[in-house]
């Protein structure tokens, strides 16, 4: 991790002093509305309040035009919460990064999610042009030279008050080749990457072996790594996700389990099967945290219920994370 | 080589609605090997466009001529009373061609009657893929000779994103992850330290972002205000 | 058979000399008659078959275009009737696009000794095209030979 300011915290946001502090960290996520509405974000944000160390929020997640993060972040710190604002390459060009940035800073925001972007075809204005002027491991390098060396990315110096953010970076365990995935991790702790959040992890087996490497690599030593867990709501949604979904890997396990929590329940029973499966979708997700927290490098977990805010306080408590503590 | 496609008849015809007399102008280079715009496209044309417009009532005078580039002056050149015999020009040249014709007849109204597609390989007789965008800085001694700034939905310069998955990309079933490709020959060649190291934000003002491009070789110019 | 229609079709026939070409010549031999609206064209395989050429047919007049090559996995050169079937299917497109109807092409199989088949599919061919009417180009041929006399 690179160099420190004289408080000795790069950031100072409460997600780095709980991490600093030896704490097991949890984030959440909220994904801002497809209009314009505060109020959206305001209610999300007391679902969540006192629950997380920070809140990702999403930039345009899978390409479908939203409020944008640095907007809806803003409506968080008022709130009281701590955002990470996600920053996707497909929208924006250099310029617009940094000038955004630098926006976000001044509004308060601390902490920062780098990330590629989906790909426009899969969102709601596929004939967009995208950008990739720059590809996520560039924008790392990017961010933390302006917090640590105080300049732009082409080199100009910024002059007063460059913006201090704590720099978080995506990994995917389960990503092809699957051989590459934690040297592409050691590349974003090479830019100056401070955090990880990795994608939703079902496969316990095959994230440890990840893990494995990433400590044969020493990885884990240099940067905080938060293992993504998120529950389902049906057996439904595990098969989706299982066979449709590109980067994630569903056990037949995890699908056999939801759909055994239905045994026993008629099927006219609607309100019933679905409050059986949300039961069993959040213990699934409590159980794969407490599975994940044994794995060595790991210091905390990324809860990613978007649109199931409501799901966020059984898991946390249910895993025994409450109350979140208070860093100096 | 440039790979095209023909237009859609209807496009074409729309195109060439206020005109009695048309020129299909073929080209005899990558157009013709992609069979999109050759002599024999540029027949197939002529040939629907007269029967479709006889069809619509107002049959036009459609002929056709097929020149050996598009993109040289001395060949359309010599086309210079065929072109000025007519109301318009369909141009199946790619993109070059069209604006070649254009500009060398200012008085001609020069239409496409090709989209050019990319820059890419016929990798078996009927299929052509993408392979490169020209931009300028090429960087292919470092990726295996494979490009990921061409064949890569995101441009990535440093790895696959999270969507890569048995070996093809998030975007399209049929089109393969070029950060696998690049893996995979770099690892049977054990050049994967190539890719190891962090590959900074490239530079772009040797591409289309730096406007339009030329390249001069006073080595090469004959023309007299050149030498002086 | 002894069933004739009375037609005035042009059909052009590319037929591979291998088979449809052969199967023709059997049907004159075993005295099968077919419909004179036929003319044939012998392709020495009907991978040869050219779209421009199909396309000059029906501008000049044709009504129709038959194209007859070997039974799928019988071509003389492996794979040129397969060829044909694809580039018949891109010329009906075509002729989509043109305004033309589409069943004024197809593509028929046969081997050399099926003379019975060809006369029967000749007839069959014709009947669909007499169904359809002249080429929609024929007649607006004759359309704009009524416009000038009058």
């Amino acid at each position: 991790m690179s160099e420190a300011s004289s408080n000795g915290y790069k950031s100072g946001s409460r997600l780095e002093r709980v991490l600093r502090a030896g704490h097991f960290a949890v984030t959440g996520e909220l994904g801002p509305p497809q209009g314009a509405e505060a109020n959206v974000i305001r209610e999300k944000a007391k679902l969540l309040k006192g629950l997380v160390d920070a809140v990702n929020i999403t930039d345009n997640q899978t390409a479908i035009v939203r409020m944008s993060s640095i907007g809806a972040g803003t409506l968080l710190v008022q709130e009281g919460l701590e955002p990470i604002i996600q920053m996707t390459c497909r929208d924006r060009n250099r310029l617009a990064i940094q000038s955004d940035l630098l926006g976000a800073y001044a509004l308060g925001m601390r902490n920062l999610l780098c990330l590629t972007g989906d790909h426009q075809s899969f969102g709601n204005h596929p004939t967009a042009k995208n950008v990739h002027d720059i590809d996520s491991i560039q924008l790392v390098k990017m961010v933390v030279d302006m917090r640590d060396k105080a300049c732009f990315q082409c080199g100009d110096e910024i002059k007063e008050t460059p913006p201090r953010f704590f720099v978080g970076a995506a990994a995917n365990p389960f990503g092809d080749p699957f051989e590459f995935r934690p040297y592409r991790l050691a590349k974003k702790v090479k830019a100056g990457a401070d955090f990880i959040q990795t994608q939703l992890i079902y496969n316990v087996e095959r994230f440890a072996k990840f893990m494995e490497k990433v400590r044969e690599l020493g990885l884990h030593q240099q940067v905080y790594i938060l293992a993504g867990v998120g529950p389902v709501k049906s057996p439904g949604m595990a098969r989706y996700m299982r066979d449709q979904v590109a980067g994630l890997d569903v056990p037949d396990e995890i699908v056999d389990r939801m759909t055994r929590a239905t045994d026993g329940i008629d099927e006219s029973d609607k309100k019933g099967r679905r409050d059986a499966w949300r039961n069993e979708g959040i213990q699934i997700t409590i159980d794969l945290i407490q599975q994940i927290r044994e794995i060595e490098g790991v210091v905390g977990v990324h809860i990613m219920a978007i649109e199931w805010e409501e799901a966020i306080r059984p898991i946390v408590e249910g895993a025994g994370l409450l109350p979140r503590p208070e860093p100096a | 080589m440039i790979v095209a496609e023909q237009k859609p008849l209807e496009e074409i015809k729309s195109l060439i609605a206020d005109a009695e007399k048309v020129l299909v102008v073929g080209c005899g280079t990558c157009v013709t090997v992609c069979f999109a715009g050759g002599e024999k496209e540029a027949g197939i044309l002529a040939s629907s466009l007269r029967m479709s417009t006889k069809l619509d009532g107002a049959p036009k005078e459609v002929t056709q001529v097929t020149v050996q580039r598009q993109c040289e002056w001395e060949y359309i050149d010599a086309i210079k009373d065929q072109i000025n015999d007519v109301d318009i020009v369909v141009s199946l040249g790619c993109g070059i061609g069209v604006q070649a014709i254009a500009e060398r007849y200012p008085k001609a109204v020069v239409v496409p009657g090709l989209n050019t597609s990319f820059l890419g390989l016929p990798t078996e007789q009927g299929v052509w893929e993408e392979r490169c965008v020209a931009c300028g800085e090429c960087i292919l001694g470092l990726t295996g000779g494979i490009c990921p700034i061409a064949r890569c939905a995101k441009q990535l310069l440093n790895g696959p994103c999270g969507g890569s998955q048995n070996g093809v990309c998030e975007i399209n079933p049929d089109t393969p992850c070029a950060w696998q490709l690049i893996y995979d020959k770099l690892a049977s060649q054990n050049r994967l330290h190539l890719i190891m190291d962090i590959q900074p934000p490239k530079n772009w003002s040797t591409s289309r972002d730096g406007g339009p491009r030329k390249i001069t070789r006073e080595d090469l110019r004959l023309a007299a205000e050149a030498s002086e | 058979m002894t069933k004739t229609i009375n037609s005035h079709s042009q059909i052009v026939a590319f037929c591979c000399r291998y088979c449809a070409y052969a199967a023709a010549d059997l049907a004159g031999v075993l005295r099968l008659r077919y419909p004179p609206d036929i003319r044939i064209v012998q392709l020495p395989c009907t991978g040869r078959l050219d779209t421009l050429e199909v396309l000059h047919a029906l501008e000049h007049g044709a009504d129709a275009v038959m194209v007859a090559g070997c039974l799928e996995g019988d071509c003389h050169f492996q794979r040129g009737n397969i060829v044909a079937r694809t580039r018949v299917n891109r010329i009906k497109e075509l002729l989509t696009e043109i305004g033309i109807e589409p069943e004024r092409v197809e593509m028929f199989n046969m081997s050399s000794a099926m003379g019975r088949q060809f006369a029967e599919a000749a007839l069959e061919f014709t009947e669909r095209i007499t169904a359809l009417g002249p080429s929609p180009l024929r007649s607006g041929l004759k359309e704009i030979t009524e416009a000038v006399e009058m």
